[in-house]
């Protein structure tokens, strides 16, 4: 298997398992860090086909993806924190109330 | 000489690639966040050695400075600050572990056959045209200035949005 399929492929499998980790784990903050494997896992794509082409506007995306995760994580963990502070757990199932 | 050195480079690819992944799927079964977050940061440190292999050392520099510095410290903090005796720790996967599954192995499927079939394109495209920081900033702040803008709007946005969050929680306690 050649680098870059190789490259590809754990790509793959870092988003599949940050999007499984989100549907299937209960608790709010490794939700949150799957969410962030997530954005890794696009960012090595990226990165590997920048590499492949020779273009930069890849290497400008990670850039972009970096600030995205750093604002995203800025705004989450105050709103996860104040929801903690009502419902006393950091559990999924407790925020149902939240539905509609 | 060379010839090792370059097998070495192939070696610790298949190595970093094999710790990533297995940081990553240690995340979906340990319990407690904490031990997530390590494994999280651990992915993390292979990714940015994965770069640095691929020769975009700025990134790799980036990836540990910003992802483990700033973004897994804050999420370390906040996890020291939450209740260890929290029952949501206790359990771990919801209701939708197999659905979850079945769902995540039909998209590895989806996206495997689609990136595999793609892939001889891929790969014919180019040698591996390396470029420097140099090309990297001039092409950042030439072509794609506005981007990087509208990056500090945003910046600017999330400060302002986590401030409001904290008046509402003020307010409501008086």
């Amino acid at each position: 298997m050649d680098k870059v399929a190789l490259l590809l492929g754990l790509s793959v499998a870092l988003f599949a398992i940050g999007l499984l980790g989100v549907i299937i784990r209960r608790n709010v903050l490794v939700m949150l860090m799957c969410m962030e494997l997530m954005l890794n896992g696009v960012n090595l794509s990226l990165v590997t086909f920048a590499q492949q082409l020779g273009e930069t506007v890849g290497a400008v995306l990670v850039f972009l993806i970096f600030v995205v995760a750093t604002a995203e994580i800025a705004i989450a963990i105050p709103i996860v924190l104040l929801i903690v502070r009502r419902k006393h757990t950091l559990d999924l199932d407790a925020y149902t109330d939240l539905k509609g | 000489m060379e010839n090792f050195l370059a097998s070495l480079d192939t070696l610790l690819l298949y190595v970093f690639a094999a710790c990533a992944l297995v940081g990553a799927g240690l995340m979906l079964i340990l319990q407690q966040p904490m031990r997530v977050a390590m494994a999280l940061i651990s992915t993390m440190v292979f990714l940015g050695g994965i770069y640095g292999l691929l020769g975009v050392h700025f990134i790799a520099a980036f990836q540990v400075l910003i992802y483990v510095g700033a973004v897994m410290v804050f999420m370390v903090y906040v996890i020291m600050l939450l209740d260890p005796r929290d029952p949501g720790y206790s359990r771990r996967y919801s209701g939708l572990v197999l659905p979850g599954l079945a769902a995540a192995v039909l998209f590895i499927g989806a996206l495997g056959y689609a990136i595999w079939h793609a892939l001889p394109e891929i790969t014919r495209v180019a040698g591996e045209a390396s470029y420097g920081l140099k090309e990297f900033s001039v092409a950042f702040l030439n072509e794609y200035w506005l981007h990087f803008e509208l990056t500090s709007v945003l910046l600017v946005a999330a400060v302002v949005a986590a401030l409001a969050v904290i008046k509402v929680h003020k307010r409501d306690h008086g």
